[in-house]
């Protein structure tokens, strides 16, 4: 009855997942793989947030990619305004602003990008723009009661409006190509393998962060909050709860988890561009939520890696197929198992798990059935 | 008791309700009803299907916005808070199907109806001490479901699950509890150990009832109030209401 941070069970969850992305991607894949993995990863933040949103809290959000790319856009300023030294530029009619600022005959560097010099202040614009960003939508549609399909729709309008105003306002964003050519992080070269191996651990740590963050919440009584908003909102709300503000903070929540993910997005493709901020995007990381099990914090993990690794491997061989291959697994994750990948784990492979007796210990307190592993 | 027409009268009454008014798109389901209701008084409202009984309440606890008139509980008005400040001001509801958080144990709705934690930095910080512990399996104790506490809600019997809800809203100690049918759909036993629980939990509060099993409604009520078409039939003690012949005519007689 008492609640404890993590059961054995999802300590060993978390281990092995941790033993998986720490230890066994670095030692198996080579630099390239491991770049790829991490990329992948980044959509995992995503996921986690959407767990939070719309597993637990029912809020289905179509427009992750808004602040999965207002979170790569900061960073992707800060080392543009880096790598756009007057030296570098010197060639340019305007030296030292960002080349795709002087391809547009812009003059100066805009107002709004000089704070993005700063390293600090990037760091916690990575936040808290994307965060600000999601509690105006926040408190816009839930204080209205705006919910369910409404809110999806909206969101999905909202990645849409962000993804033609990038493209439209080309002087200052780079448009539909993105902010390109990024160099450098304080003067440290981030394209080199080096680097890339380690962002890929900085990366690793964050999302470790981030589960662990979700973890907490999801113990906590907002968490179980959360769930009953999702079964009965207006017993809740009759509980004596301002609902809104709930679905506002795991909005925000999901927001700024997402835009950790972009900014390390950036930092180790180096580009950021709207391909990643529209409604495929979007929709796609509601798909790696939706296979992994959109109840399982760790199941979103490896439904990200999953996904994105059949996309590479299908799209590397067959590209025409990787469309029809993503739209008929979204109808078998609907139509056969709606709790994804952890599900499955949950109804076949911990009953085999649990016949292990140094395991049993553990799993002592069977799973209720519909919150299937961590 | 004289119906006062002046909204915003003050009185000493629990709860007042004068003038109220809800209209859907011209029909109105509710019309000018006045009633109090007393200090520690078991109201049942009864009437036939249709009359407004449920719109009443959701009034009252704010589901539904008033169109004219006003409801004022302790001297506050009511009509212009959210429902989580009507919550906060003491008043529970309980819904005419059982509505519980099916997901969790019968634990979690309790100890999450707790009134502690109530905000978003609350919840977060909530700790799940000795103290809501021992509330949670009082309550539970009362509601006859001691030891089903871990188990998920949505395993419970019909019965249990309106136990359920009456304990979660019996673990905020609300002044005025609003019951909405709390022995529809129950065996015979179960309505008897309804009775004895709703005979338990109404010392020190004030009750409204909604219900239909008449041997139900003599059995607690203090005083009936008969609604007929939004507006009120007949008020007073059962044997008074039993006698109208408009009531007969209306809703017994039936």
């Amino acid at each position: 009855m008492r609640t404890t941070f993590l059961s054995n069970r999802e300590i060993i969850g978390f281990v092995v997942l941790a033993v998986l992305i720490l230890v066994i991607f670095p030692a198996a894949l080579d630099t390239f793989r491991l770049n790829l993995i991490g990329k992948y990863l980044t959509y995992a933040f995503v996921a986690v947030g959407l767990v939070l949103c719309w597993g637990a809290g029912g809020i289905l959000s179509l427009g992750q990619g808004v602040f999965f790319g207002l979170g790569g856009y900061c960073m992707a300023m800060f080392l543009k305004l880096e790598a756009s030294t007057p030296e570098a530029t010197a060639i340019q009619s305007t030296p030292g602003i960002p080349d795709f600022m002087d391809w547009n005959q812009i003059t100066a560097l805009p107002w709004w990008w000089e704070p993005f010099h700063s390293l600090t202040f990037t760091l916690v614009a990575v936040i808290l723009v994307p965060s600000f960003f999601a509690f105006i939508i926040g408190v816009a549609m839930f204080k209205r009661r705006v919910g369910g399909v409404y809110f999806a729709i909206i969101t999905q309008a909202i990645a849409a409006i962000l993804t033609i105003l990038i493209i439209g306002q080309q002087g200052y964003t780079g448009g539909v190509n993105g902010i390109t050519d990024l160099r450098t992080l304080l003067g440290w070269d981030i394209r080199t393998d080096e680097a890339k191996f380690i962002l890929y651990y900085v990366n690793g740590g964050l999302l470790f962060a981030c589960l662990l963050v979700a973890q907490f919440v999801r113990r906590s009584k907002a968490g179980r909050l959360l769930v009953a908003i999702r079964d009965q909102e207006d017993r809740v709300r009759f509980s004596g709860y301002d609902v809104s503000n709930f679905k506002i903070f795991v909005f925000c929540l999901g927001g700024a988890m997402a835009a950790v993910g972009g900014a390390m997005f950036t930092l180790q493709v180096g580009f950021m561009s709207p391909s990643f901020v529209g409604i495929v995007p979007s929709i796609e990381m509601v798909i790696f939520c939706a296979v992994g099990g959109r109840l399982s914090i760790l199941g979103a993990v490896y439904g990200t890696l999953l996904v994105n690794w059949a996309k590479t491997t299908l799209s590397e061989s067959f590209p025409e197929l990787w469309l029809f291959a993503m739209g008929a697994l979204f109808i078998g994750v609907v139509m056969a198992f709606p709790n994804g990948l952890a599900g499955l784990y949950a109804t076949y492979v911990e009953p085999q798990l649990r016949r292990i007796p140094a395991l049993r210990q553990g799993g002592a307190k069977p799973a209720p059935q519909n919150t299937p592993a961590q | 008791m004289n119906a006062a027409s002046i909204t915003g009268s003050v009185t000493d009454f629990l709860l007042a309700v004068e003038g109220l008014t809800v209209s859907f798109d011209g029909f109105k389901a509710v019309d000018d009803l006045t009633f109090y209701v007393d200090e520690n008084e078991i109201r049942v409202i009864i009437g036939p299907n249709g009359a407004g009984k449920t719109t009443v309440l959701d009034l009252i606890c704010g589901r539904t916005r008033a169109s004219d008139g006003s409801i004022k509980f302790k001297g506050a008005e009511l009509t212009k808070l959210r429902e989580h400040e009507i919550v906060h001001a003491g008043i529970g509801r309980k819904f005419q199907n059982p509505s519980i958080y099916e997901d969790l144990t019968v634990f979690e709705n309790l100890e999450l109806s707790y009134p502690k934690g109530r905000t978003v930095v609350g919840a977060l910080a909530f700790k799940r001490d000795a103290q809501v512990i021992e509330r949670v399996e009082e309550i539970a104790a009362m509601i006859f479901l001691e030891n089903q506490l871990d188990e998920r809600a949505a395993v419970l019997s019909h019965g249990q699950k309106q136990w359920l809800e009456i304990g979660m809203l019996l673990i905020q100690d609300p002044e005025l509890l609003m019951l909405d049918e709390p022995v529809a759909g129950m065996s015979v036993a179960e309505r008897k150990k309804t009775a004895e629980l709703l005979h338990r939990i109404i010392q020190d509060r004030s009750v409204i009832v909604i219900e239909h099993d008449m041997g139900f409604v003599e059995d607690i009520a203090h005083k009936v109030t008969v609604l007929h078409q939004g507006r009120i039939l007949s008020e007073g003690s059962m044997a008074k209401v039993k006698a109208d012949p408009k009531v007969v005519e209306v809703y017994l007689g039936h």
